[in-house]
């Protein structure tokens, strides 16, 4: 038993949302990481200082496996300090279905945001750009009709304003207690999407932990450059229907970005610490005169 | 006896007419056409090229099969991506010979499988929503069975999305849906009632244009009846989406679906 047998360490399961403290009143979404000092790696159980594991963007710096990571650290790591500028930000879902149990009023509290969704305008090393960041920490960053909104007006800003688009996709697809409207909003985006693409205009897709269902069959596989961060799940069917399906066990490492890298589906595999000088990189190169 | 769940079985039928069931009513010369061109010969999809009323058009058609042997070489019309590759490659064909589309929807969504994430099912069916979306021809997508999440949309971003009487469009089947929310399949039924799959609901929600009628009792009472029926409002729906020009008809089509679904404005 080492020196910490008798600490209570807050684990950090990236298989869950990570709770985060009470609701703020400013503007500033609230941070990914539980309170306290020491956090356990939920891929390899080590123990990790809370300090080091946000100054090293949530990467454990044993397995190096990428937690998950809340709108409010993306912006910080992506986005120059300072440029970030939200739109449409009051935009939140109806309940067209009249659904008994729809309730999104808790993830509002526990996120501090009105949707899975932050839209908005920035600057990456001084390339402008409309960028569109999911959060899975919301029901599970599924995309409702108030999601596909933000994004479909995101992307018409975007064209508008002869910008690049980069969408952060982090979601489990689509909004159940939406039904068929949720299901539209695939066609939505993608329509957008294509005439932003015919303004000969750039989108680049960062796939997150975890991208699947209507989101991987809508627009996170739409960019001219798809990167993805290390060990991310992406697949359009769930793993369970898929093995009730085939009756067989799924082999592994099936439905990571690494397993969409050698299938052709995806364009680079880029760690957190690079994501914003890369990014940086292909937006210099894309540059409109 | 559940109103919404009749519905759902008569759109399961085993006798239901399929696809090629009313293509062959409605259109004459019909010549299939095979492949991706990529990677295979996805058989869920018929696709070809026919004349309707001495106009050619460019068929695509998931086809569901109507014996046990065609049911299972067909995947039970549940198509893999070089289906939807192939559905594209038609339509993309049709573009440049400035041919109507009429699309046959009636899957109970994209297959799940090793091969299909391999290939790229998100992908595929994700190209199909954006290509759709520009088609430079009138574009008709009709629901004659099931209408099943991505798998059907993959070939329904139309001019005009009609459905039958007693088929479904959902996000996902009855059984799936209640699985994921009561983690109980054998409440389907109640799920089909709270989703508004049918084609009533669905066109109080704008969500399709037109419900074609089916003899009392199902389609399968009298195919002839709803292939008429289907024949005269595509001959009506043509004329009128020819008569738009280009701009119009792709605003039209982009705003039809840019409309879909109601959001709120909350406090900042
Ligand atoms: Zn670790």
């Amino acid at each position: 038993m080492g020196m910490f047998s008798s600490k209570k360490y807050i684990t950090l399961d990236i298989r869950k949302h990570i709770e985060t403290s009470d609701k703020s009143e400013d503007k500033e979404y609230k941070p990914y990481i539980p309170n306290g000092m020491w956090v356990k790696c939920p891929e390899c159980g080590m123990t990790l200082y809370k300090e080091d594991l946000e100054k090293g963007n949530l990467v454990c710096i044993h397995c190096h496996s990428h937690l998950r990571m809340g709108v409010a650290e993306r912006i910080k790591l992506i986005i120059d300090e300072g440029t970030f500028e939200e739109i449409d930000r009051n935009i939140e879902s109806d309940n067209p279905l009249n659904f008994t149990d729809y309730d999104i009023k808790k993830y509002q509290n526990k996120t501090g945001l009105k949707s899975a969704v932050v839209t908005g305008k920035g600057n990456i090393n001084k390339h402008p750009i409309m960028v569109a960041i999911m959060e899975f920490g919301f029901k599970g960053g599924s995309m409702s009709v108030a999601e596909g909104e933000k994004i479909t007006r995101a992307i018409e800003k975007a064209t508008a304003e002869k910008l690049p688009i980069i969408i952060f996709t982090a979601s489990g697809g689509a909004r159940m207690e939406e039904g068929i409207f949720s299901l539209m909003q695939m066609a939505k985006t993608s329509a957008a999407l294509a005439r932003h693409s015919q303004a000969g205009l750039l989108y680049i897709t960062v796939l997150t932990d975890p991208t699947t269902g209507g989101i991987t069959a809508s627009f996170a596989m739409l960019g001219d450059i798809i990167l993805a961060e290390p060990g991310t799940l992406v697949g359009f069917a769930g793993k369970r229907v898929i093995e009730q399906t085939i009756k067989q066990q799924l082999p592994n490492g099936f439905q990571t970005s690494e397993f969409l890298l050698e299938h052709g589906f995806i364009d680079k595999i880029v760690p957190r610490g690079e994501l914003k000088t890369t990014i940086g990189k292909i937006l210099e190169m894309h540059k409109i005169d | 006896m559940n109103k919404v769940w009749s519905k759902v079985e008569l759109a399961r039928h085993a006798d239901r007419p399929a696809a090629l069931d009313y293509i062959n009513i409605i259109f004459t010369d019909f010549i299939e056409l095979h492949g991706d061109r990529l990677f295979a010969d996805d058989k869920a999809f018929v696709c070809g090229i026919a004349k309707f009323n001495d106009q050619p058009v460019t068929i695509i058609a998931q086809q569901k099969g109507r014996n046990t042997k065609e049911k299972i070489e067909r995947n039970f019309a549940m198509p893999h991506p070089e289906g939807y590759r192939k559905a594209l490659r038609f339509m993309k064909q049709a573009e440049k010979f400035k041919r109507p589309i009429i699309c046959f929807v009636d899957t109970p969504g994209a297959f799940c499988g090793i091969g299909a994430e391999e290939r790229g099912q998100g992908e595929a069916i994700a190209r199909n929503l954006l290509e759709m979306s520009q088609l430079k021809v009138p574009v008709i997508s009709i629901i004659i069975g099931e209408g099943g999440s991505g798998g059907a949309l993959a070939v329904a971003v139309a001019d005009e999305v009609w459905m039958l009487e007693n088929s479904i469009y959902s996000i996902l089947s009855p059984e799936g849906f209640a699985t994921i929310l009561w983690k109980n399949s054998a409440r389907a039924k109640e799920a089909a009632e709270i989703m508004k799959m049918t084609a009533e609901d669905l066109k109080g929600f704008g969500i399709i244009d037109k419900i074609i009628r089916e003899k009392k009792g199902g389609a399968h009472r009298d195919v002839n009846y709803t292939a008429n029926h289907m024949k005269d409002e595509i001959a009506a729906s043509l004329k009128r989406l020819k008569a738009k020009s280009m701009e119009k008809l792709l605003d039209d089509r982009y705003d039809k679906f840019r409309k879909m679904g109601p959001y709120k404005l909350g406090d900042v």
